[in-house]
């Protein structure tokens, strides 16, 4: 999947474990089902972390960037759940 | 409603829980629950409710806080002695949470003012600690539609249900009417550990939290028993009273009536 409109961005590159994966999934709750947002984190942990656990939330991860500043962007799509 | 960065971090826990998540934290942040009793057991479930953000807390109890509360009454603190326990109540799950709203009722439940207490919550905690209330409680839950956690302790024994309309058998089902008063445990033979009202009161606010969210399954239809001494659970199904006086298919019981107390009243559980 190329082609994506990014709807919304979210930044949790300010917090720490475990805060950084409450932050995200507070962002995609705001989100309508098939909306796309662009999550930025830091290296190591919660790159580590936060895209497996928003995996298993049920959200489609569609990219992972790797930006200059050692930050990434994730790239997911909302599945609404139930 | 957007949560704040303040109850982002507090309830953090529950919102990495994917059966709460930000979904069913606003469910108790929106929910109401009325507790019925503040000592062994509306103690624990007070605490646990306020610190889950369970938005509007109702506490009824109409003594003072004693010294001989303490020993199990975790909510009320040795300063609190001779407060009323509403009030003791309200500052200690204010201290925990200040989020959230607390309303007191300084008085006795009895069939006169039950029904207007219980009418404005979403779920009702039975802690309290004699057979009369505890029938008013459930008949009031009935007729009112309301689900409630019943739940009694005594020595080291305790013992819990749920009831939510229409699921299943109410408390009255299973145990008719109150034992005559001869019969029930006098203050001398009604001691009680203090954890009792921990393990049994927090499987209460367990029941409440799990019935705001809508997650996994309710203890209705079941009598969940524990003995301390033998570290025994059991669960106990209990059938559905259909000659039931309240919730059965020919009620008797249709207005709400007061039992005689006891004369030694502090027997049961608290
Ligand atoms: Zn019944």
């Amino acid at each position: 999947m190329e082609n994506y409109n990014i709807d919304e961005y979210a930044d949790i590159t300010d917090v720490v474990c475990p805060m950084t994966f409450v932050k995200a999934k507070i962002a995609l709750e705001e989100l309508d089902d098939g909306q796309i947002i662009s999550i930025k984190m830091n290296a190591g942990e919660p790159v580590q972390n936060v895209p497996r656990s928003i995996k298993d939330e049920g959200h489609q991860i569609i990219k992972l960037l790797h930006n200059e500043d050692e930050t990434y962007q994730l790239i997911v799509k909302k599945v609404e759940d139930e | 409603m957007a949560f704040t960065n303040e109850q982002m971090e507090r309830y953090s826990r529950h919102i990495i829980l994917s059966e709460v998540g930000v979904k069913g934290q606003k469910k108790l942040l929106n929910s109401k629950v009325l507790i019925i009793g503040a000592g062994g057991l509306g103690a624990p479930v007070g605490m646990y409710l306020a610190a889950a953000g369970v938005g509007t807390i109702g506490i009824a109890d109409a003594d003072t806080v004693d010294l001989s509360n303490l020993q199990r009454q975790v909510i009320h603190t040795t300063a609190d002695v001779g407060k009323p326990k509403v009030e003791s109540a309200k500052e200690t799950m204010l201290a925990i949470n200040p989020d959230i709203t607390v309303n007191t009722y300084h008085e006795f439940v009895l069939a006169s003012n039950i029904a207007d207490i219980v009418k404005d919550y979403d779920f009702v905690i039975d802690g309290t600690d004699n057979f009369p209330a505890k029938f008013l409680i459930n008949d009031a839950c009935v007729l009112a539609k309301k689900p409630f956690s019943h739940a009694g302790i005594i020595r080291f024994q305790g013992q819990l249900m749920t009831y939510v309309p229409g699921e299943g058998p109410c408390y009255r089902c299973v145990f008719k009417s109150p034992p005559p008063p001869d019969a029930v445990p006098t203050c001398s033979q009604a001691g009680v550990i203090g954890a009792m009202g921990g393990v049994i009161g927090s499987l209460q606010a367990m029941e409440a939290i799990k019935y705001i969210i809508g997650k996994g399954e309710l203890l209705t239809g079941q009598l969940l028993t524990y003995d301390a001494l033998k570290m025994e659970f059991r669960k106990i199904k209990l059938p559905h009273g259909d000659h039931c006086a309240v919730c059965g298919k020919e009620p008797t019981i249709t207005e709400l009536f007061d039992y005689e107390q006891a004369v030694c009243g502090v027997n049961y559980d608290e």
